[in-house]
């Protein structure tokens, strides 16, 4: 028997969320303050989450591995946070962001997920503004909005080109009201390196103090894992350096399901690689397609300066392949048509394996000041990296790894497999099916964290009241840290020679060729090979100076790596399993004659959520079907 | 190019530091600051020696984690710049740069490059927040807010809490972080309610943390990587001496 339950609420699709919230069953604020919460991470979803069930009452412990809660990388979110709105008079409406959300995620999202997320996007510009988030406004003081990819509304609110900042900083200071308050304790500079599960249910983690090197016990009646998404498998992508899978490897080793891992965004508008040294790849916001043209010249190799290029010379291949949406076609599709161009040789730069984005006629048409005004940090910062002036010349651009819609599995309660557990934001696979559409990332990890999860975990411990806060001197804890140590010793031990750093460079390297834009069945295989063969080095080669019992950055680094190389075996088997194309994952096999990407609706149109089975074991393939009921499932075109 | 570094080594908060001497070869012009100490870092851990420890996350200049006084200036050459943005197109070859951490008291060391920011953290929960619980806030547009009053909030909220200001200032004042922080609330409708009680308690809060006081050198704000000017400074103390004159709490 499968053991995926989505627990979906019965009714017409518009009802399900308010008669879930209308009969769900509560905790008095008295029995709140018995019952502890512990929440991991600080990014867009884990702070609004940590300072909304603070604010209810509960005793919440939060956790992040940076030394404030302020950093996480949802602190680099650019473009903006969708909300329908309807502040442009355009059209918009909870149903067509649903709409477009499902469409955008190529048919592979939970349509009740995604409706919910939809239903509480505009609370959320709401709460964001009482906190005062600094939104952009119209001279008249209302809210101003922008257009993103994949849509033909204006619905995304923004801050600048700093929006997840703003965002962030928001949930950032409600949790720090709370830590004042005495209702939230901050935890800082913990590396988690377990959950503990005690008769089925999830009941504490396992962290190191990353300061001390000290291994700590923490325990609660929930477990609220908000970590982010695990871009970095790629080595080189958009996320900070220091993001990871690892609280989701932890959550999976321990039986929770791991949904569709395969399904990776690959973003189009990233500064491309400039050198071999390079650790990171910058983002340029998706909002900057709203004014930019991309193209590439028609004549193969021409090496003539962009400016020296007339119009009737340049490809423009966004606008000829997607006339209707354009340059705003969704990032999977953007991406892939500009590595269609590279790879036959029409790209442009040292490398060949960039495309110009093109400000020429927006800033003609418009003006500098205008153009300025919208995207000035943006051009600033792409100024200060490559050393080129985008009022002049246009940017290039390359697509690089960046958002995972794969994540740990969870039902309609945004609960996993394992009891007591709960994901949220990009750490959980739900509303983005094989494809996020620009500015639904904030959207979603601060709806799941201001609106949901409050929600949700009460109803989970409203059957908990009477239980007790499990003593950290049980069994299944002290088991659970002698593993984690255990795991630490064996890498301090391998005394070998090479870097965790350089083998995160060459798995990057791997997942890059044969499980990056394109995908295909030998090269997958040939993947899984040298996976097997990287890690079998790791494990045997690996060097790390200094000790448990300090500050330590190449442990932490380690165990990073450790745990994405099992991680990427993951991605690779989800990857063959699905022998169809749809969203990010485009499998070479799978297209139409056009070469546009081709669903197989008939077998395909599941969730993959995968068991663990054991070290080195080949894990356990569940599927959740997808019903649509209320959108008709289409070939998904931006023509 | 061939560089010589001189950096901060200091194995734990109690233990004593000194300056350690590494040269570098083979640096490319385009690498970033950071990109050069983690190819020194690689070099040191083949050696068998042991790596510099520094704080880095985002690589963008919006996370605050980058933290390094680069030959005498908080995140080293260049107007308005994190270390992450820093370059070595910056630096001649034979070049040598001195590289050390921040320093203030309210900001202890750790280990090398890294030091203790937790101080800012307890400077925002004295104040730098709207009293608001989830589920209660009106609607966005209820409460029009002026294209200028907005940009100029955002102006002030662009700070990323990296602590430069901090370590530029002679006196070790965080007097720009609560500035910001003070102006950004305060010049918006959802802020005002609670605008004089937060300056009070800020301003308080930072004295207690052993931060210095502020006389206006601008060190701040020629150092601060996002362009946060010392007007804000000027609004804060407007803020402080009406709250001071009529807040009785």
């Amino acid at each position: 028997m499968s053991k995926l339950d989505a627990k979906i609420p019965e009714g017409p699709l518009a009802e399900k969320w308010a008669k879930y919230k209308a009969t769900q069953k509560l905790v008095s604020p008295n029995n709140r303050k018995k019952l502890d919460i512990i929440v991991v991470g600080t990014g867009i979803a884990g702070s609004p989450a940590a300072a909304s069930l603070a604010e209810m009452g509960y005793n919440v412990k939060v956790f992040c591995f940076q030394d404030s809660a302020r950093r996480a990388h949802s602190v680099a979110a650019q473009g903006g946070i969708n909300a329908s709105r309807n502040n442009k008079n355009d059209g918009d409406s909870v149903y067509r962001l649903f709409y477009d959300m499902i469409k955008g995620g190529d048919y592979r999202a939970r349509e009740a997920n995604v409706y919910r997320a939809a239903e509480v996007s505009s609370d959320i510009i709401d709460q964001l503004t009482a906190q005062g988030v600094p939104f952009a406004r119209e001279y008249g003081g209302t809210l101003a909005n922008r257009t993103f990819g994949g849509v033909q509304v204006s619905r995304t609110n923004y801050a600048q080109g700093q929006t997840g900042q703003q965002v962030l900083l928001g949930g950032y200071s409600a949790l720090k009201r709370q830590v004042a308050l005495g209702k939230a304790t901050m935890y800082s500079r913990q590396q988690m390196l377990d959950i503990v599960v005690i008769d089925g249910k999830a009941r504490g983690i396992i962290t190191r103090n990353l300061i001390t090197g000290e291994i700590e016990r923490h325990a609660a009646h929930a477990v609220v894992l908000a970590t982010g998404g695990y871009g970095t498998i790629y080595y080189l992508s958009t996320l900070a350096v220091q993001s990871n899978g690892s609280a989701a490897m932890a959550a999976y080793r321990k039986g929770a399901f791991f949904g569709n891992p395969s399904f990776i965004q690959i973003h189009p508008t990233c500064i491309p690689v400039l050198n071999e040294y390079q650790s990171k790849l910058t983002l340029m916001s998706e909002s900057l397609r709203n004014d930019g043209r991309i193209w590439v010249p028609k004549a193969e190799g021409d090496k003539r300066k962009p400016k020296d290029i007339p119009d009737e010379e340049r490809d423009y291949f966004l606008e000829r392949r997607y006339p209707a949406f354009g340059n705003l076609v969704p990032r999977d599709v953007a991406s892939r048509a500009a590595k269609e161009r590279c790879d036959n040789g029409f790209g442009v730069g040292k490398t060949g394996l960039a495309v110009y984005l093109d400000f020429r006629d927006a800033l003609a048409k418009q003006g500098k000041k205008v153009i300025k005004g919208k995207y000035g940090n943006l051009f600033a910062m792409y100024e200060k990296i490559t050393g080129e002036v985008p009022y002049e010349t246009p940017m290039m651009i390359y697509p690089a790894g960046h958002y995972t819609m794969g994540g740990l599995w969870v039902d309609y309660n945004l609960q996993t497999t394992i009891p007591g557990l709960f994901a949220i934001g990009e750490a959980n696979f739900s509303e983005h099916g094989a494809n996020r559409l620009g500015a639904s990332a904030l959207m979603q990890g601060a709806g799941d964290g201001y609106f949901i999860a409050p929600y949700t975990v009460s109803n989970y411990l409203a059957d908990e009241i009477s239980t007790k806060v499990p003593s950290t001197d049980s069994q299944e804890f002290i088991e659970a840290e002698k593993d984690a140590k255990a795991v630490l010793d064996k890498f301090l031990n391998i005394k070998g020679t090479q870097t965790a750093t350089s083998f995160h460079k060459r798995l990057g390297q791997i997942m890059w060729t044969h499980s990056g834009m394109q995908r295909n069945e030998e090269g997958l295989k040939k993947a899984l090979m040298e996976i097997a063969d990287l890690k079998k080095e790791f494990w045997s080669d690996l060097i790390i100076p200094g000790t448990a019992n300090e500050i330590n950055q190449e442990l932490e680094k380690a165990s990073r790596v450790a745990d994405f190389i099992d991680l990427a075996i993951l991605i690779v088997n989800d990857a063959l399993n699905r022998k169809e194309s749809c969203g990010a994952h485009f499998r070479e096999e799978s297209r139409t004659e056009g070469g546009e990407a081709m669903r197989i609706d008939d077998k395909y149109s599941f969730v993959a959520a995968w068991e663990y089975q054991g070290i080195d074991k080949e894990p356990k393939l569940h599927k959740e079907d997808l019903k649509f009921e209320n959108v008709e499932v289409k070939v998904r075109s931006y023509k | 190019m061939k560089i010589k570094l001189n950096i901060w080594k200091q194995a734990n908060a109690k233990a004593k530091g000194k300056f350690e001497k590494y040269e570098l070869d083979g640096v490319d012009a385009e690498m970033s600051f950071l990109e050069m100490l983690d190819s020194l870092n690689e070099k040191l851990i083949k050696e068998g020696k042991e790596p510099v420890a520094y704080e880095h996350d985002c690589h963008e200049a919006i996370c605050g984690c980058c933290s390094l006084y680069i030959n005498g200036h908080p995140h080293g050459p260049g107007k308005e710049t994190a270390t992450c943005q820093v370059h070595m197109r910056s630096f001649k070859d034979g070049d040598t740069i001195t590289v050390e951490p921040w320093r203030a008291k309210s900001f202890p060391v750790l280990k090398d490059l890294m030091t203790d920011r937790n101080a800012f953290d307890k400077l925002m929960s004295a104040g730098g927040f709207v009293s608001i619980d989830a589920g209660q806030a009106p609607d966005a547009n209820a409460n029009l807010v002026g294209k200028i009053d907005a940009d100029k909030a955002f102006d002030a909220a662009a700070c990323i809490g990296c602590g430069a200001c901090v370590a530029a200032c002679k006196n070790s004042s965080a007097t720009l972080f609560v500035a910001a922080k003070v102006s950004q609330l305060a010049l918006l409708p959802q802020g005002k309610v609670e605008a004089k009680r937060r300056a009070l308690n800020m301003v308080a809060k930072m004295d207690e943390l052993g931060f210095g006081s502020c006389t206006n050198t601008g060190a701040c704000e020629a150092e601060c990587p996002k362009g946060i000017g010392i007007d804000f400074i000027a609004k804060l103390n407007r803020e402080y001496l009406c709250a001071s004159f009529s807040e009785s709490e």
